[in-house]
């Protein structure tokens, strides 16, 4: 068991827990993430470790809520205990020193994004941020990340905060300004991730994607997680989570993402309807 | 003294019904009873030479625990069987007996062999009814720790076996319940998972520790459990753990699956249950399940009982060279599986929505015997068709995990990534290391990865003693 040390919210259903767990603070190095499951029936769920804490030896994770399990999680406060946690899981990300680099996180990208920031600035990189949200209230690790980049841009759909429009309009911004990225690394939500790479293609700008499919053991024991890269079956537990974004077959991992999307609502909707009964008994 | 008169057919292992079982997820054999028990172990001759105990991998005294049966001697059996084996529950149904002690039976030379694999797991059955406990006073402790990687067979086996020599022995699971392949991969019909609890608790008793959401490779590294946690000896049981799909158009369409994913959803994560159990997984109404093992039999029965109307089972050999237990493919028939024989995939067919809507398949016929001995199957030009199906699950043998060999490079490996070890002490070349089960031998069944973790107990208490004699010997390999 692995106690809940602290919980805040960062955003509408978007929450940071710090979780006990020192042999996997010891070990961790970004890019990685560990499996979850929180009650017997429970599923993995697998999320990023967006941050350690050697000393404590703790983990946080940011757990956006849209499934029941997510939500489930995210109703669970500070001395509850998460029945397992097992990690750290996949590759490391690939690191070089002395980098100019743009990170660039989608939504609850951003917390996938902000340990790869980290990552290149201890290794003397030049880190620009793009962080995006539909409105304010979904930018995430705004201070965090300004406390590590050299330049962070917030964009948000609605203007409510930063600059009006999208990551990749922010991206573009800069690279008609001139700036020369040796890499890319670009975390969110799928469309945004192909949007990404659709800007850095052309230019030949290494892209690298953290992905999140659809998985099981979170161990390369089931395939579930089967991704094409450049036309080769990879399986993002054990060979990623990152991959050279202009060879990910974004199309196919859009469908494999929807595989359960009937059951996931109907699990939603009996677990929803459950809350609702027990919020009208107390 | 007048001539006894056997019984030339073994006693029969009452069963579920056909029609009724294959809705459901309770135990398909229902075992016997005391009183039936006692008739089949009566069966037995006796004989001298006990041709038995040298089919059994892990040297279980078959002869004796036998005849204590047939004296009702309930207690004294359970005793026997385990001085030997840690998992006989587990081993009296899953053990392909058939071709290991009943094959040697000296009764099978004319009639039926003894029903050994029915008798050791009525015993163990028996023994949890009647809560018989194992009574052997543990070894003084000798003060050594040895880490156990992986909790399938071959890492229960080992573990039990140096505990009971006095050792300390911690195990390192990765999923979150110990058992390895008996939890995750065989279903609830053939293994009930409380069964499995059951004996893994037995080890428990013993001293041995279960470290579960230990992932070796990720959360310690082979070289780690020497270094910072001060084990003198590793032993690598993680079992084969990566899926091969065949090289065809369409194996990444949302319903198809490997056995791995589709066995493991059901059973370890009870995705049959779901939503009252969180992983879901795609009932479907038309299977088809490509393969002729045990797994693939597990796989397109669980399809049964998840509902599907139609439960394919499609191989392209014939019955004869099918890997799986003659049982099994009898259960799965029984149970409605339409087996289609001589028939291969040659690609997956998908939808508008990218799920599965059919599988193309060509006939085969078999041609000259290949490296295994078994005919080859040749492609019949021209002969293709489509299966109407709307799931997919790829039985078809498994791959090494990468996860150790990634993270330890000085442990040799042959091309398929499986770890080199010697056979008779599952010795590595890399000193304190030691291996048994698929990770070694690729895909193989229980009872041979808990033969291999029982002569690599020996090998490492030995190597404990003396650390100097490794018991790697490069000629075996």
């Amino acid at each position: 068991m692995h106690q809940i040390l602290s919980k805040e919210v960062l955003a509408p259903d978007v929450v940071r827990f710090w979780i006990e767990g020192p042999h996997i603070a010891r070990k961790r190095k970004p890019g990685q993430f560990v499996i979850i499951r929180i009650s017997e029936d429970g599923e993995r769920i697998p999320l990023t470790i967006a941050d350690v804490d050697k000393r404590r030896g703790a983990i946080s994770i940011i757990v956006q809520g849209v499934g029941k399990s997510t939500r489930q999680l995210n109703l669970m406060v500070e001395g509850d205990a998460i029945l397992d946690l097992a990690g750290p899981l996949g590759r490391p990300t690939a690191l070089h020193p002395d980098r100019t680099v743009c990170c660039i996180g989608g939504g609850i990208g951003t917390a996938v994004v902000y340990p790869i920031a980290c990552g290149f600035k201890a290794l003397h990189g030049n880190v620009t941020a793009i962080i995006g949200g539909r409105t304010k209230d979904f930018v995430i690790l705004e201070q965090e990340l300004r406390a590590v980049a050299d330049q962070v841009i917030v964009t948000t759909d609605d203007g409510s905060y930063g600059e009006k429009g999208l990551v990749t309009d922010a991206l573009r911004t800069l690279i008609a300004a001139g700036t020369q990225f040796d890499e890319v690394v670009a975390v969110g939500p799928l469309p945004m991730m192909r949007a990404v790479v659709e800007v850095t293609r052309p230019l030949n700008i290494p892209t690298t994607v953290s992905l999140n499919p659809v998985m099981v053991d979170g161990t390369g024991m089931c395939g579930g997680c089967r991704v094409s890269v450049d036309g080769e079956q990879k399986f993002v537990c054990v060979d990623g989570p990152e991959f050279n974004g202009l060879l990910v077959d974004f199309e196919e991992l859009g469908a494999r993402l929807r595989a359960y999307r009937e059951q996931e609502q109907e699990a939603l909707k009996v677990y929803t309807e459950h809350q609702a009964c027990r919020a009208q008994t107390t | 003294m007048a001539k006894k008169i056997i019984q030339k057919t073994k006693h029969p292992m009452p069963l579920q019904d056909p029609h009724e079982r294959a809705r459901n997820f309770d135990e398909v054999a229902l075992g016997y009873t005391v009183d039936t028990a006692v008739l089949e172990a009566q069966r037995c001759i006796q004989c001298k030479n006990e041709p038995c105990v040298a089919g059994c991998p892990v040297e279980i005294d078959i002869r004796k625990f036998i005849q204590q049966v047939a004296d009702r001697n309930l207690e004294g059996a359970f005793h026997t069987l385990l001085e030997r084996n840690v998992l006989p529950a587990v081993c009296g149904r899953v053990c392909p007996q058939e071709e290991q002690c009943e094959v040697k039976c000296t009764l099978g030379i004319k009639n039926e062999p003894v029903a050994i694999g029915r008798l050791e797991r009525f015993v163990a059955d028996h023994a949890a009814l009647a809560k018989f406990t194992d009574d052997t006073p543990p070894a003084p402790p000798t003060g050594h720790k040895v880490a156990v990687v992986g909790s399938g067979p071959a890492g229960l086996t080992v573990a039990a076996d140096l505990a009971k020599m006095g050792h300390g022995v911690t195990i390192f699971e990765a999923l979150h319940k110990a058992g390895g392949v008996l939890v995750y991969g065989i279903p609830e019909f053939r293994l009930p998972k409380a069964i499995v609890e059951r004996e893994i608790n037995g080890l428990k008793h013993l001293g041995v520790e279960i470290k579960v959401n230990h992932v070796i490779g990720q959360t310690f590294t082979v070289d780690e459990l020497f270094t910072e946690l001060g084990y003198e000896a590793v032993f690598i049981g993680t079992g084969a753990g990566l899926p091969t799909f065949p090289k065809i158009p369409g194996i990444n369409l949302i319903g198809v699956y490997s056995a791995n994913e589709y066995l493991t959803r059901s059973n370890l994560m009870k995705a049959y249950q779901f939503p009252i159990s969180d992983t879901p997984t795609i009932r479907g109404k038309h299977v088809a399940v490509i393969g002729g093992g045990n797994t693939a039999m597990d796989a397109v029965r669980t399809s049964l009982r998840l509902g599907a109307e139609h439960a394919y089972l499609i191989y392209r050999r014939t019955r004869k060279e099918m890997p799986a237990r003659v049982e099994e493919v009898e259960h799965a028939e029984e149970e409605g599986v339409q087996i289609m024989m001589l028939a291969a995939p040659t690609a997956v067919l998908a939808d508008e929505k990218s799920r599965v809507r059919a599988i193309r398949c060509i006939r085969m016929e078999l041609g000259e015997p290949d490296a295994s001995g078994r005919r080859s199957p040749v492609p019949q030009k021209g002969s293709e068709f489509d299966l109407e199906v709307d799931t997919v699950v790829f039985a078809i043998g498994q791959g090494a995990n990468p996860l150790i060999r990634n993270t330890t490079p000085d442990l040799p490996v042959n091309k398929w990534g499986n770890v080199l070890a010697d056979d008779d002490t599952g010795a590595t070349q890399k000193a304190g290391v030691f291996a048994g089960g698929d990770i070694v031998t690729g895909g193989a069944t229980v009872i041979s990865a808990m033969g291999a973790g029982r002569k690599a107990a020996r090998a490492i208490d030995t190597y404990l003693r003396n650390p100097s004699v490794d018991g790697y010997s490069p000629t075996d390999i």
